[in-house]
């Protein structure tokens, strides 16, 4: 029996403890937003936020978050104006969209730690995450915006 | 030629219209379309082409309802298509929803394949826009006693000047929709000045959706009471399985059962590989099932694929004489003068697609019926494969197009649909198949694998006065007729019998390559690995000759002109499935975007040598114009940098240049990704790769640090945008690696070559 928080509500699992989060989040608590791209952490599809760190959650089993806070990209803000996702929105990085959620989430983690990034410490976070549409250029200056916008 | 047609009392799209919805149906009639029915191939759905249908609604409260039939894999099109539909109807755009069509002939071709849905469709959504704003028009005019012209719209509303009378185009569905739809040759179009949608730049209409995790891909699909499976296919195409042992995948704790899928009839077509299923409540348990599995395999044939003997049939089967699919002139005649010749032969691997949504459908089959949930670029492909594998009327196979997590051509091929149906049909309740990564990349149709051998004789200046073009790759016919070797029309007009230069005595011929994996469409086609070779053969003429690469393409390129297809000895060039008379091969075109990229990317002053270099080709594809210059630093170690592409199109009319340039930046990631690193082998006919550790697709620190893309104005009719911008970059960055380094690549990819 697990229990852990995802989106500010409590929940208890009590299958498989190896279960990776992605599948408990999508075919459990039916929150597709978060992506399955390759189930070995190589492409950051799957990305959310474990206790305000972003994690792969292909990689994360839930025997391993007894008692921790999930975001997922449907609980980064109530409204979708958190300000990468305002970034975003802006310039109009998604193509297909599928990759964009581990996107956003990796990119929100990295602006909370690091408010201010240079390009080298954008490339540096964001190059666990693969896009086949090819949007890179716009997710590193919807970063510096999104970073832009807060200071 | 466009006819439309008042549907409003017998059309009733799944209960979008209220009553009393004026509903009109834009039908592409015979005519036009053609010359591409002709190149069209395999199915009712490519044939039903003639009858394309575009419908448009508006309900009585005002809301316009435009039906999409093309299917959104990130180019866009589920927005660009409705916007000139509402440009023409002058609607409010926040008054307009949008819904995506299921698969349906009445549609005509919903292949979202091609870079054509802009091109073939364009017409169809201004004639239905142009329809309704009259009849609305009609009836308001009707109501104030004045006359229809004196009328104008603006934003949902007919207007009156002279009396200051408006009506919103709510209140005026129910007259409207009684009255006879305009004839087309009296619809009236806006000009382009007038245009208020078409040409500028919206935001894509899924994108809140997008980035706040709601939108709905063919992998979210749920249906209630669904089962999740998971499928181990034979590793070798036709493999058959020997021998089942699946007590341990049973033990597994939510596993609720295994099924084995019969194996394919040839040729493969869209049919399930076979192998077994495991059946589970969620899709973990399925995959922890799926490794209890105990299967033996019988291989068969395809089981001899080796890659590095592979890629040697290719380079002997280039060596020797093909089948001749375009000639002029005497090529022998100048061969056996005894002038001066270069030739080259290169190669570019398999690839696979690996779209980041991986195939994935929901399928629920009850009482002779399917209904299927999955991201698809063709629909009514899902209605022929799934009626074929079930034994069901295509009629009663219903499939719903979601999102698709990209597509690049794999999503055109719906085996994953069929093997949905398959199990639901033999479970009895709804089930969803996703695809793992490792699925995707083992079980592709693969971008063929190919070598290209050019041959030409010298004359004045390094001007080729003789050239002999030969290629050679499994063809994409091999997926609709076991055994076959040789290059569709299709294939060779990309980028191998259209060559555009002034040569001549010109010969291309095409090579036979069996095929020992499924072959399929990849974005660009069969530009990929033609435009490679041409692009870097030209690149080499122009270093014999000590020319500059871009005075001698424009050199080799002639005159601005029409090009004289006949007289080029390609009188019968597919030219991408439209008339020549419409979409010409356009010298002028061509030499422009090459000149433009090259001013933007300053050509004249580029750096050249120790490690730094500049690099361009140009090419024609999908009935669009572009020019790629890639500059590139080599380290001393190998490592390729890629500060920058300039990307130029001249697509004609663009209705979305925010999604065109988008698309052209994405496309030179992916040229630059494909080139560096990727590449698909086969060991005893298994495919070698797996993930994206050996499957090696561009990463933010590979991507180019800046795309720079222009598109050039223009009034042309609108062509191609989401292929045309990949095949130039990839023959840019070898030309510029060749630049800064001396090293001419004239095989795929880097990684070979001690690059990266």
């Amino acid at each position: 029996m697990v229990t852990l928080n995802v989106n500010g509500t409590d929940r208890t699992f009590d299958g498989d403890p190896d279960m990776p989060l992605l599948w408990y989040l999508r075919d459990e608590l039916a929150l597709t937003g978060t992506k399955y791209g390759c189930g070995l952490g190589l492409c950051g599809a799957c990305t959310v936020h474990v206790d305000g760190e972003a994690v792969r959650a292909c990689q994360t089993p839930l025997s391993a978050l007894a008692g921790r806070r999930v975001v997922t990209i449907e609980g980064l803000s109530a409204d979708g104006t958190h300000p990468v996702q305002r970034a975003w929105r802006e310039l109009n990085v998604a193509q297909c969209g599928y990759c964009q959620a581990g996107q956003i989430m990796q990119a929100a983690a990295l602006l909370a730690k690091t408010p201010s990034p240079d390009d080298e410490a954008i490339d540096a976070a964001m190059a666990g995450n693969l896009c086949r549409c090819g949007t890179y250029q716009r997710i590193r200056a919807a970063i510096r915006a999104a970073a832009g916008g807060r200071s | 030629m466009i006819r439309t047609r008042n549907v409003s009392r017998r059309f009733v799209l799944k209960g979008i219209f209220a009553t009393g919805a004026l509903v009109v149906a834009a039908r592409v009639v015979p005519g036009a379309f053609r010359l591409a029915a002709q190149a069209a191939g395999q199915t009712n759905a490519d044939r039903s082409l003639l009858h394309p249908t575009v419908y448009l609604g508006i309900n009585p409260d005002g809301r316009v309802f435009i039906v999409t039939h093309r299917s959104e894999m990130g180019t866009g099109i589920r927005t660009a298509l409705p916007m000139v539909a509402a440009d023409e109807l002058d609607a409010d755009w926040s008054q307009v929803t949008i819904e995506q069509a299921i698969g349906d002939e009445r549609y005509g071709d919903q292949n979202t394949d091609g870079s054509k849905s802009i091109r073939d469709f364009y017409d169809a959504f201004r004639y239905a826009g142009a329809s309704v704003r009259s009849m609305l028009v009609s009836a308001a005019a009707a109501q104030w006693g004045v006359a229809p012209e004196s009328c104008t719209t603006a934003a949902h509303e007919v207007i009156h000047e002279a009396s200051g009378r408006r009506a919103g185009y709510g209140s005026l569905v129910e007259a409207a929709s009684k009255l006879p739809v305009p004839r087309p040759e009296d619809l009236r179009f806006k000009t382009r000045q007038q245009w208020k949608y078409i040409g500028t730049d919206r935001p894509i209409y899924d994108l809140d959706d997008i980035l706040t995790g709601r939108a709905i891909y063919g992998i979210d699909a749920r249906v209630d009471g669904m089962v999740y499976a998971s499928i181990e296919r034979p590793p070798v195409l036709g493999g058959t399985i020997r021998s089942l042992d699946d007590a341990a995948a049973r033990r597994v704790a939510g596993v609720e059962d295994v099924r084995t899928l019969p194996s394919f009839t040839p040729p493969h077509l869209f049919q399930a590989l076979g192998g077994v299923a495991v059946i589970a409540r969620n899709t973990w348990a399925a995959l922890q099932g799926r490794r209890q599995l105990q299967i033996t395999w019988d291989d068969g044939p395809n089981a001899a694929y080796e890659t590095e003997s592979y890629r040697q049939q290719l380079f002997d089967a280039v060596s020797r004489p093909g089948k001749v699919v375009c000639t002029r002139g005497d090529v022998d005649a100048a061969l056996a003068s005894g002038s001066r010749t270069i030739e080259a032969t290169y190669y570019v691997p398999h690839h696979a697609h690996a779209t980041m949504e991986p195939p994935a459908a929901v399928a629920d089959v009850r009482d002779g019926r399917a209904e299927i949930w999955a991201p698809v670029q063709n629909p009514q492909a899902v209605q022929d494969t799934v009626s074929a594998a079930l034994g069901i009327p295509r009629g009663n196979v219903v499939c719903h197009v979601t999102l698709l997590g990209g597509g690049f051509g794999r999503k055109s091929k719906p085996d994953f649909a069929a093997e949905a149906a398959i199990l639901s049909r033999d479970l009895g309740r709804p089930v969803k198949v996703v695809w793992t990564r490792e699925d995707d990349i083992r079980f592709d149709y693969f971008h063929a694998v190919a070598a290209v051998h050019h041959k030409a004789v010298i004359g004045d200046g390094g001007r080729p006065t003789a050239w002999l073009a030969r290629s050679a790759f499994p063809p994409i016919a091999s997926t609709f007729t076991a055994g076959a070797e040789y290059g569709g029309d299709f294939e060779v007009g990309m980028g191998l019998t259209d060559l555009p230069y002034d040569v001549p005595n010109f010969r291309a011929e095409n090579c036979p390559a069996p095929a020992h994996v499924r072959i399929g469409w990849f974005r660009s086609v069969a530009n990929i690995y033609h435009v490679f070779a041409a692009q870097s053969f030209v690149d080499e003429l122009a270093a014999a000759a000590g020319r500059d690469p871009l005075e001698f393409q424009l050199d080799l390129l002639g005159p601005p002109r029409l090009l004289d297809l006949k007289a080029a000895g390609l009188a019968d060039f597919w030219n991408y499935g439209v008339s020549s008379e419409t979409y010409p091969y356009d010298i002028g075109r061509l030499r422009r975007v090459l000149e433009v990229a090259a001013e933007r990317a300053g050509w004249s002053g580029r750096p050249q040598g120790n490690g730094r270099g500049m690099g361009l080709a140009v090419a024609r594809s999908f009935t669009a114009y572009v020019a790629s210059v890639v500059e590139v630093e080599v380290g001393t170690d190998g490592a390729v940098r890629v500060p920058r592409v300039t990307q130029v199109i001249d697509a004609g009319t663009v209705v979305h240049p925010e999604r065109v340039r988008a698309q052209l930046e994405g496309a030179a990631v992916m040229g630059i990704g494909l080139a560096r690193s990727a590449e698909i082998t086969a060991a005893g006919g298994r495919i070698q790769q797996s993930n994206f550790h050996d499957f090696v697709i561009a990463r933010i620190t590979d991507a180019p640090t800046q795309v720079d893309v222009h598109i050039i104005e223009s009034d042309e009719k609108p062509g191609g945008v989401g292929e045309p911008g990949l095949p130039p970059v990839i023959p840019a960055l070898t030309n510029a690696i060749y630049a800064a380094t001396g090293r001419r690549i004239r095989e795929l990819p880097l990684s070979k070559h001690g690059l990266a």
